[in-house]
């Protein structure tokens, strides 16, 4: 067993009378490809949001590479090497392409508080996010405003600025929402092409995604984790099937299908 | 994928900043010939039109005042109408230190008033940049409003609602005194001051801090998200934006050689943000170009129609949130962009 990069133990929110997470322990290995299914109001989101830092939890710990880093804001999680991507674009939309990915770069390298010299001569941070434009294949639209470019590519922008935070763990919130069907394998291709050693947990409704990436998948069913194994066994796990394969079962069909 | 991405070669890193996107972001910061134009234009002014150079120093004043602004509201995405209260801390603090015959150097005064604003600023920064949108509008306007109170309230400092007269000021550097017939000084001081904070300012926004202050702007959510200390870069930023608005303020005390209640109100506020909306936020130069028209406006247009001025800077106000969301100067570089793509085109 690889050690353990992110993890919870007994994390749990309460939102007045919702538990809308309950005593969640979970797991994310190094390296891994983990995926966090559930159906709508499973509390996938709050979870998420509590592993970033965006919430706090009422109870349990949150740690990282064996660090409790429950008690941490977001930004120095960041700096920890706990990175996401949002469910929708969450990107500096008036700003170039490269820009975009300059400032996350130029955060993690610790530029960015720096007010006596100009940007333009942090050459180190240019040329790193440049080259990270180019493997997600971005580099012809650098210079564009972000705004500018088709939704499918934005969603590209929002992966390279994760990426350009050389995270340890990446959370992917439902990387493919939005894009037309046509333009979702470039997401898929670019989640595949990440680096091996990232921790990649992908939150997604979308059984085609999760069984073409994931080696390993949670089921989250009412603030709870309900089961946990191999994208094999939960497809063959029968009570998974019962509450949120079974409802989606048309789309399942079709995720294997193609 | 990133590991490959640090380059192998030193050729592969300087063929990436060959791109003319990466060309781009490396050469924004500098200098433009036009970017001469406003300081040449202070030179022909203070030869050709001398009698001018009281309504000068004003616009000078206003042009500092409206940069300070800048930076919070056009840079940072601060949402203020409170920006008086820095300007008038400035003001009283000249004022008051030369009144009592503590202080009357001009240069360190205006550190002071620089000082004394930015520890307002800090103080009701850290409070109310927890807050944003209206809240931090509404919070912005009350800490100013408390000022103003505080300011009418402590009569025997700060002469209450008359204010204090006739500061004396000492001669800049001991030699070149302010006199109010022939305001050489003031101008020629003003445009230096202006000339040391506006090149401060253009590095600041130009540099990593200011790069990141703009991402605050576009997205506060994802600059939390990419490990940004998102308050305290913003409190800073209030800090600094305050200091220069306490350094106009200071200036506008030592050239008047008065100060009274209007450098803390609403009016003031209110003024120096329809500058900045009319010349164009987020640009610098739209501080310059919106107190030009602004007072020349309010100089000329009052001038023929006394009584109803305000309706024509009211009309262009409309025009403005109508046709140019990015002021004038937005216009101006949309146009610009229009006509060099019609050039190229052919």
């Amino acid at each position: 067993m690889t050690e353990i990069c992110l993890e919870t133990q007994a994390l749990s929110r309460q939102f007045g009378a919702l538990a809308a997470v309950q005593k969640v322990d979970f797991k994310l290995h190094a390296g891994a490809r983990h995926a966090l299914i559930g159906p709508n109001g499973a509390g996938k989101t709050t979870f998420v949001n509590l592993l970033t830092g965006v919430l706090a939890p009422t109870r349990g710990r949150v740690l990282l590479g064996g660090r409790d880093i429950t008690a941490k804001a977001q930004a120095e999680r960041v700096k920890l090497g706990l990175a996401r991507t949002f469910q929708i674009n969450r990107l500096f939309r008036g700003l170039s392409v490269l820009e975009n990915v300059c400032i996350a770069v130029a955060e993690r390298l610790g530029a960015a508080p720096s007010m006596f010299y100009p940007a333009g001569k942090r050459v180190d941070v240019i040329e790193e996010s440049m080259s990270l434009l180019a493997t997600l294949k971005l580099d012809d639209v650098a210079g564009r405003r972000v705004s500018e470019l088709p939704y499918g590519r934005q969603r590209l922008v929002e992966l390279a600025i994760a990426i350009g935070l050389r995270p340890q763990a990446l959370l992917l919130d439902e990387p493919a929402a939005g894009v037309p069907s046509a333009e979702t394998h470039i997401i898929l291709d670019a989640i595949e092409r990440l680096p091996a050693r990232i921790a990649v947990l992908i939150i997604e409704h979308d059984m085609d995604v999760v069984f073409r990436f994931a080696k390993r998948v949670t089921v989250m069913v009412g603030g709870a984790v309900f089961a946990e194994g191999t994208p094999r066994e939960i497809e063959a796990n029968a009570d998974v099937r019962a509450v949120y394969l079974g409802q989606d079962g048309a789309g399942a069909a079709n995720g294997r299908r193609a | 994928m990133s590991d490959a991405a640090i380059p192998a070669t030193p050729a592969a890193a300087a063929a990436w900043l060959d791109h003319p996107a990466a060309r781009e972001l490396a050469r924004r910061h500098r200098l433009r010939w036009w970017e001469a134009l406003p300081w040449i234009a202070a030179a022909v002014v203070y030869f050709a039109f001398p009698h001018y150079l009281g309504f000068g120093t004003e616009l000078v004043i206003s042009i500092l005042f409206a940069l300070s602004l800048d930076l919070a509201l056009g840079y940072a995405g601060i949402i203020t109408l409170g920006h008086a209260a820095f300007f008038g801390t400035g003001a009283y603090a000249v004022g008051m230190l030369a009144f009592y015959g503590i202080w009357t150097e001009p240069i360190t005064g205006l550190l002071l008033a620089a000082l004394a604003a930015a520890a307002i600023g800090l103080a009701s920064g850290l409070v109310l940049l927890r807050t944003r949108g209206l809240t931090l509008l509404m919070l912005t306007i009350c800490t100013m409003a408390l000022l103003e109170q505080a300011a009418n309230m402590a009569r025997d400092y700060t002469g209450g609602f008359d204010g204090l007269p006739s500061l004396p000021i000492a001669p800049v550097f001991g030699l070149f005194a302010f006199n109010p017939l022939y305001p050489n000084t003031q101008y020629l001081f003003s445009l230096a001051v202006l000339l040391v904070c506006f090149a401060f300012l253009r590095t600041l926004v130009y540099s990593p801090f200011g790069q990141s202050l703009t991402g605050i702007r576009e997205n506060i959510l994802r600059m939390h998200a990419v490990g940004s200390p998102v308050r305290r870069r913003l409190v800073i930023c209030y800090t600094i934006s305050a200091a220069l608005a306490g350094i106009a303020g200071g200036l506008w005390a030592q050239t008047n050689a008065y100060v009274n209640l209007s450098v803390l109100d609403l009016d003031r506020a209110a003024t120096v943000l329809i500058i900045l909306i009319l010349g164009g936020y987020g640009r610098l130069y739209g501080a310059f170009v919106g107190a030009v028209i602004y007072l020349a406006l309010e100089h000329f247009l009052a001038q023929f129609y006394p009584t109803a001025w305000q309706l024509g800077l009211g009309l262009l106000l409309v025009a403005i949130a109508l046709f140019a969301r990015n002021g004038i100067l937005g216009l101006g570089e949309q146009l610009w962009r229009r006509w060099r793509g019609r050039r190229a085109a052919p």
